[in-house]
């Protein structure tokens, strides 16, 4: 019975979601362009999926997932499980090890099973023929996000301020997009936006709220932001790291073949250069 | 019919490989590190199965409805030949599917209470609430014109860089004189507009124009609106900050 009423609820909450966007949708396709729609049949079909979907989803996750990710954060933070018997005071941050390891594998998991990254990695790979592997980037997201929540939970233990991480990043990206090839920085960019929607942001937040209220001189409310940022910021860099560790793999693998055709074909015949 | 269960079932499949690093992730450390039993297996182990079910209806839906949709959309405004229509789809589409977002209504919540709590705002309800209402406002209006840039930046050909270097620039520079309470909640609030439904329309808007405008390459001028959606709520907030 709590189930059903857990998945009405996320029904309508999707569906007050999807209203505005319907909205806008019908009212230029009918007022604006007045064309038929190709397939409305399935279209609409699709739409039925896309909230039927997306409701399952999120009540699976609160009724599954959430609790115990929420309360593996609290319990990881929780100084009595970081060093039992230690003052709190006397903590330095190497020893929240397994929070920084938990922070990492939490933040990749989650990117993997981010419903709109998938989309777009679909759409990459189509768009470009397979050249943007999908898995590709969606594991080099994955690394950006799972670095991202690590840095982020170091520095709410450390309590260095968010706006010297977020400066760094940032020129390093307008560093990489120098070097980078041309084709994925609009990708890159994009994928900062994608990653932190539905299965990210609340694992994250509890982590956050629960290392700002236990770490001590922190406080949850200033303290506690900032994971979301750092997740939105370092995927840029892993993608273009992707991306450009991709290129020069071609390229050595292009100077090794040609050193090797040298080596073993006859010398180039005049007149016959390519 | 066989075949499109097959085709089902394959993409279920799929969709658990998805899953499986979480799963891997929630297990270990429940198992191995915390060392203790799953409260409620069975209900976990049900959830599991429905948040799988619903991740493959979704995906469905999405290259049955909102990529075509949004392709389609974006193409015929383009073909109509009217700016102006364009503009204003591109600013609805950005402005309404951010003005309901749930996860942007529990931010501008979270930023009421923090700045009402730094004494910059009446410490009532009804001046929080006000408060929260603007910010949201304020943030779907710049996910609006985030996106009619991006628009504009396809229609010309603008490479994306050079804004974004410029928005960044910018974020830094309002960082600086901006109240220290709003910082953390104007770098988190570009990343909480992007919603998993906004995601995949906006890019299959970027993507339709960028395949009907001549001389644009869909995989490079098609992509890249989610990336102004998500700074420009940054400088917005900032400036909105230091008004308030």
């Amino acid at each position: 019975m709590e189930w059903i009423n857990a998945l009405i609820d996320a029904f309508l909450g999707t569906l007050i979601d999807v209203f505005p966007i319907a909205a806008i949708l019908a009212f230029f396709q009918l007022v604006v362009l007045r064309q038929r729609i190709p397939n409305l049949g399935r279209v609409l079909l699709g739409f039925v999926y896309v909230i039927l979907g997306l409701a399952l989803f999120l009540v699976g996750l609160q009724e599954a997932l959430f609790p115990i990710g929420e309360l593996m954060a609290t319990q990881l933070t929780d100084p009595a499980f970081i060093a039992p018997g230690r003052a709190i005071g006397t903590l330095d941050w190497a020893d929240y090890y397994w929070v920084y390891l938990f922070a990492a594998a939490i933040g990749f998991s989650t990117t993997i099973a981010e419903p709109s990254l998938i989309a777009v990695a679909n759409k990459a790979s189509d768009l470009t023929g397979g050249t943007v592997n999908g898995w590709g980037l969606r594991i080099a997201v994955a690394i950006g996000v799972a670095l991202a929540i690590t840095v982020g939970a170091f520095r709410i233990i450390t309590g260095t301020p968010l706006y010297l991480y977020m400066i760094a990043g940032y020129a390093i990206v307008v560093l990489q997009t120098l070097y980078a090839p041309r084709m994925i920085i609009p990708l890159a960019y994009d994928s900062g936006g994608v990653t932190t929607s539905t299965v990210t942001v609340p694992l994250v937040t509890a982590l956050g709220l629960g290392l700002a209220s236990t770490v001590p001189g922190r406080d949850p409310v200033l303290d506690g932001f900032g994971l979301i940022a750092l997740a939105s910021l370092f995927p840029m860099l892993s993608v273009m790291g992707y991306a450009q560790a991709g290129a020069w793999m071609a390229a050595r693998q292009k100077r090794r073949a040609n050193a090797l055709s040298r080596i073993t074909s006859t010398p180039p015949q005049p007149g016959s250069q390519r | 019919m066989v075949n499109r269960f097959l085709a089902f079932g394959s993409l279920l499949l799929s969709t658990a490989r998805d899953v499986l690093p979480i799963v891997i992730v929630v297990a270990f450390f429940q198992l191995a590190v915390l060392q203790q039993p799953f409260p409620n297996l069975g209900q976990t182990l049900a959830g599991l199965v429905i948040v799988i079910l619903g991740l493959t209806l979704f995906l469905q839906g999405l290259e049955m409805a909102l990529f075509p949709i949004g392709e389609f959309l974006a193409g015929a405004l383009a073909r109509k030949g009217s700016l102006i229509w364009l503009l204003l789809f591109s600013f609805g589409l950005g402005f309404g599917t951010t003005v309901a977002e749930p996860s942007l209504i529990a931010v501008g919540d979270e930023a009421a209470r923090v700045m009402a709590e730094g004494g910059f705002i009446g410490n009532d309800p009804d001046a929080m609430r006000s408060y929260a209402l603007a910010l949201r406002y304020t943030v779907a209006v710049s996910v609006g014109l985030a996106i009619v840039t991006g628009v504009f930046r396809i229609l010309k050909g603008w490479p994306l860089h050079w804004i974004m270097i410029g928005g960044y620039v910018a974020v830094q520079g309002l960082t600086v004189v901006a109240p220290e309470e709003i910082i953390g909640i104007a770098y988190d609030s570009g990343g909480v507009t992007t919603s998993t439904v906004t995601v995949p329309l906006v890019t299959a808007l970027g993507v339709g124009l960028a395949t009907v405008i001549k001389g644009r390459n869909p995989a490079i001028d098609g992509f890249g609106l989610i990336a102004f959606a998500s700074l420009s709520p940054m400088i917005f907030v900032l400036i909105f900050g230091m008004v308030f």
